[in-house]
């Protein structure tokens, strides 16, 4: 093993180094000019060529530079110092192909992302780069011109969420004319969308809107709707995935069921519904969330049905017209196979309570925007009538108290988008059903997208008051006259430089969206990645919002992140375009990066027969030999770092190009020159 | 070297492509500052670092090797990180075998989504082993073992028929 280049053999490739300026990303920190004249000199026995810098790489122009010199030079390597490989390995790759050069033989470092990014001192940053472009240059000297493998693609699909994306999602493919597999974990789907009662700025009826999508769905030739189940496990890759699905039982036959709604009625057990009803109303223990329920059939909860408690009632079975009724179902596991998978799992609500001074849950007239939402509803528990706790009393003054659980540093520090015009919404609606006076507490009005700032100025033309401040604390406690028996808003108000208390005998707190309690859990459950608060990361936060790093899994709606409805449905749709577009598509090339076994090195040692996940290592007994099967192996090499005979050659990432790859980097440590960094 | 001079160090850190490249990534985009005495080699997992990678970098030249991969439960290949956290105690042992420091190298478990802490681990690191000094395992330019001579190895065989019978 010789470490000095000066004793190692000549290289015969023909290697053409491109340093990419990025404006002034790259070269506003790293001396690019200097580091393309160092490669074509310093590099120049390693076997580059031809060393350019450009402005942009990328550009057309850019990759015009690499095609004419892999046409007039012979190039037969190509390396890229540039941004992330992430961003632009398929661009370079793709220019390589176009001048007849294998896509595979070309190799890009990092210089922006990781060096002029992240580094100040430009000397230092300029000698790192030369360490980065001599690192690619060792390592793609030992490249290999190597072919996609192509997978087929699965033209079904599993949307997970029905809520809106999640719908949009669905019906878009669906109507294209590909099986969906929907699969909804509450007996209905519809999400948050179905609990609220008008939308904004247009003030349509939430349900009027929604619902017929619903039934669409529902009845829809290429869906099977799931709901009432949830995804237990995920295998496979893009094009093949296979995913097990619970389904729960509903305790109801529902080939049998018609959705009279029979059961309901007559089953004598009440319960307070937390989830749809936001807890203001009552379901009963064999239920529908709502009449307009997509699937009809109802679910069967069995924590608080009388039968499951006493061992007696089965009243619903008893008037059953259809005998669909049956106690003893099991849960029901299958197994669907799907091509993409798209995730619009959605949002949870701001815990209230844990902003203890606006007193949720210990003053009974403080609510949620939720529990407003549902109160507003005409279908909901009051009828649409906006009263206070006791159910009868209508409020004479409202305050809505802006940013609960959002932008503060002590919850959540994301803005949750739809706050704001979900306030004035209720600012609004209360004008309209009580005439009371209404405040808004807000710290900033965030009123941006198609009408609605026009619909802010609409609400301050009829009169809601706007304080602009904090609010420190919602009090019962009164100090004043005329604050007996109101809720006290203390907040400063900072237009005007004053502290104010402001008696109200209605407060909402317009509180913020979460990410899902388990979207960690769903995340690993189908292997993409959440960021530091919670919500799904998306390829790329500008350019690919609705793919993931995982191939063939998409995100859309508020799974990714705080979003109102327009942009939640832009959102299924665009996840929707995208399956459609690798479903069309009917094979997709992967990246060749597969490990394979030397059988005359294998010693039959059997070391890495264990280390594998996938399942893609056998062992032959007849022949003492070990095999790794291509279509399952995903490529990760831990067998090929295991093998102490070497004897497995992971592609794309092979020892002899990792290993020259630390040479390359290291060329400067060893090398006749000094050491600055 | 000049005893007044600041030592730099040389690191070289494996990063797995799925979380622990991305977090370098988002240090960037995020423009989070870090030493530049680091450079990356990206692998597909952290599983795939082999320990000769690691004592080849400190053979020719790094003071330090920094491994980094996905937070255990979260790797992309299911459970792969575990093989590496097990290879990156041999490596230490091993290092403590041959009269190194064990804390020249260093595991580091870091997200897609935390650059943050990407670029301070690191910070962190490049100060532990400007604490330790240079390793000159290597080098040509000062202290050399074996006589100021980089040792000679017979090269590994090839192919079997090479191999003596």
């Amino acid at each position: 093993m010789t470490k000095h280049n000066g004793s190692k053999p000549e290289v015969q490739e023909r290697i053409g180094v491109y340093v990419c300026h990025c404006g002034t990303n790259i070269a506003g920190t790293v001396d690019v000019v200097q580091v393309a004249e160092w490669a074509a000199s310093r590099l120049k026995t390693r076997g580059v060529v031809i060393a350019r810098d450009y402005k942009f790489m990328c550009s057309s122009l850019g990759q015009e530079l690499i095609e004419k010199d892999i046409k007039e030079l012979g190039l037969t390597r190509v390396v890229v110092a540039a941004c992330s490989p992430h961003l632009h390995e398929k661009t370079f790759r793709t220019a390589c192909a176009r001048a007849g050069l294998n896509p595979f033989l070309c190799e890009m470092v990092s210089i922006r992302e990781q060096v002029s990014w992240v580094h100040t001192d430009k000397e230092a940053a300029t000698i790192k780069s030369q360490a980065a472009v001599s690192g690619g240059v060792e390592r793609v000297i030992h490249h290999e011109a190597l072919e996609p493998l192509t997978v087929p693609i699965n033209p079904a699909t599993l949307v997970v969420g029905g809520g809106i994306a999640g719908i949009q999602a669905t019906l878009e493919i669906a109507d294209a004319g590909h099986h969906v597999y929907m699969v909804e974990r509450e007996p209905s789907i519809g999400g948050h969308m179905a609990q609220f009662d008008k939308t904004f700025p247009t003030l349509d009826c939430a349900a009027c809107i929604l619902t017929p999508k619903m039934v669409d769905v529902g009845g829809h030739p290429n869906v099977t709707l799931m709901t009432w189940s949830e995804v237990e496990k995920v295998e496979g890759y893009v094009g093949n995935f296979s995913v097990t699905v619970r389904k729960k039982a509903r305790h109801v036959k529902t080939e049998d069921c018609t959705g009279c709604g029979i059961c309901q009625e007559k089953c004598p057990k009440k319960v307070i519904d937390e989830i749809y009803e936001a807890g203001l109303g009552y379901r009963k223990a064999i239920y529908t969330p709502f009449p307009q329920a997509v699937p009809r059939f109802p679910v069967m909860d069995v924590d608080n049905c009388i039968y499951f408690e006493k061992g007696t009632c089965k009243a619903c079975e008893k008037f059953c017209p259809t005998n669909a009724i049956n106690f003893d179902q099991q849960d029901e596991i299958v197994t669907l196979e799907v091509g993409n998978i798209i995730l619009a799992t959605g949002y949870d609500i701001f815990d209230a309570r844990r902003v203890s001074n606006y007193g949720y849950g210990r003053l009974a007239n403080v609510f949620t925007s939720l529990e407003m939402e549902r109160l507003t509803n005409a279908a909901g528990p009051t009828n649409g009538n906006i009263v206070l706790r006791d159910g009868k009393t209508v409020p004479e003054a409202v305050g809505i108290i802006h940013c609960v659980g959002s932008r503060d540093r002590n919850f959540n520090n994301h803005c949750s988008v739809i706050c704001c015009m979900q306030s004035l919404k209720f600012a609004h609606m209360v004008h309209e059903r009580t005439g009371a006076i209404v405040y808004n507490f807000y710290i900033d009005m965030r009123t941006p997208f198609k009408d609605y700032d026009e619909f802010y100025q609409r609400v301050m033309e009829e009169g809601t008051l706007f304080v602009r401040g904090k609010v420190a604390e919602v009090t019962d406690a009164t100090r004043l006259p005329g604050e007996e028996g109101k809720l006290i808003i203390q907040v400063e108000d900072t237009l005007a430089g004053k502290q104010r208390r402001i008696p109200v005998d209605m407060v909402v707190l317009s509180v913020g969206l979460q990410p899902r309690q388990d979207s960690n859990e769903t995340a690993k459950l189908f292997g993409i990645s959440c960021s530091a608060n919670g919500w799904f990361i998306e390829k790329h936060p500008k350019l690919d919002p609705v793919a993931t790093m995982t191939e063939g899994i998409y995100i859309a709606g508020c799974a990714q992140g705080p979003k109102d409805i327009p942009a939640s449905v832009s959102q299924g749709a665009a996840a929707a375009a995208r399956v459609l577009g690798k479903i069309e598509q009917k094979e997709m090339a992967l990246e060749p990066v597969r490990a394979s076994v030397i059988e005359e090195k294998c010693s039959g040692c059997r070391i890495c027969n264990d280390l594998c996940p996938f399942n893609a290592i056998t062992f032959h007994e007849d022949r003492m030999v070990t095999e790794i099967n291509a279509a399952l192996c995903q490529g990760c090499g831990t067998c090929v770092a295991a093998c102490p005979a070497g004897a497995i050659y992971g592609t794309g990432f092979n020892n002899e190009q990792v290993l020259a790859q630390i040479e390359g980097l290291l060329l400067l440590n060893v090398g006749d020159e000094p050491v600055p960094a | 070297m000049n005893n007044n001079e600041i030592f730099e160090p040389t690191i070289i850190g494996f990063t797995c492509n799925w979380c622990s490249y991305r977090a370098a990534d988002l240090a960037g985009t995020a423009r989070i500052k870090y030493p530049p005495n680091i450079r990356l080699i990206r692998l597909m997992c952290s599983g795939r670092l082999d320990p000769t990678f690691v004592f080849k970098a400190l053979a020719s030249g790094a003071d330090g090797v920094m491994i980094t991969g996905c937070h255990p439960g979260e790797c992309h290949y299911l459970e792969q990180n575990y093989k590496a956290l097990r290879r990156f105690h041999l490596i230490r042992r091993t290092l403590k075998g041959f009269g190194v420091e064990p804390g020249r190298v260093k595991l580091v478990w870091a997200s897609a989504a935390e650059g943050a802490k990407f670029a301070s681990e690191t910070a962190v690191f490049i100060e532990e082993i400007r604490a330790l000094g240079p390793l000159h395992w290597g080098k040509s330019n000062g202290y050399t073992p074996f006589g100021g001579k980089p040792p000679e190895f017979e090269p590994a065989p090839e192919s079997p028929e090479e191999v003596p019978a």
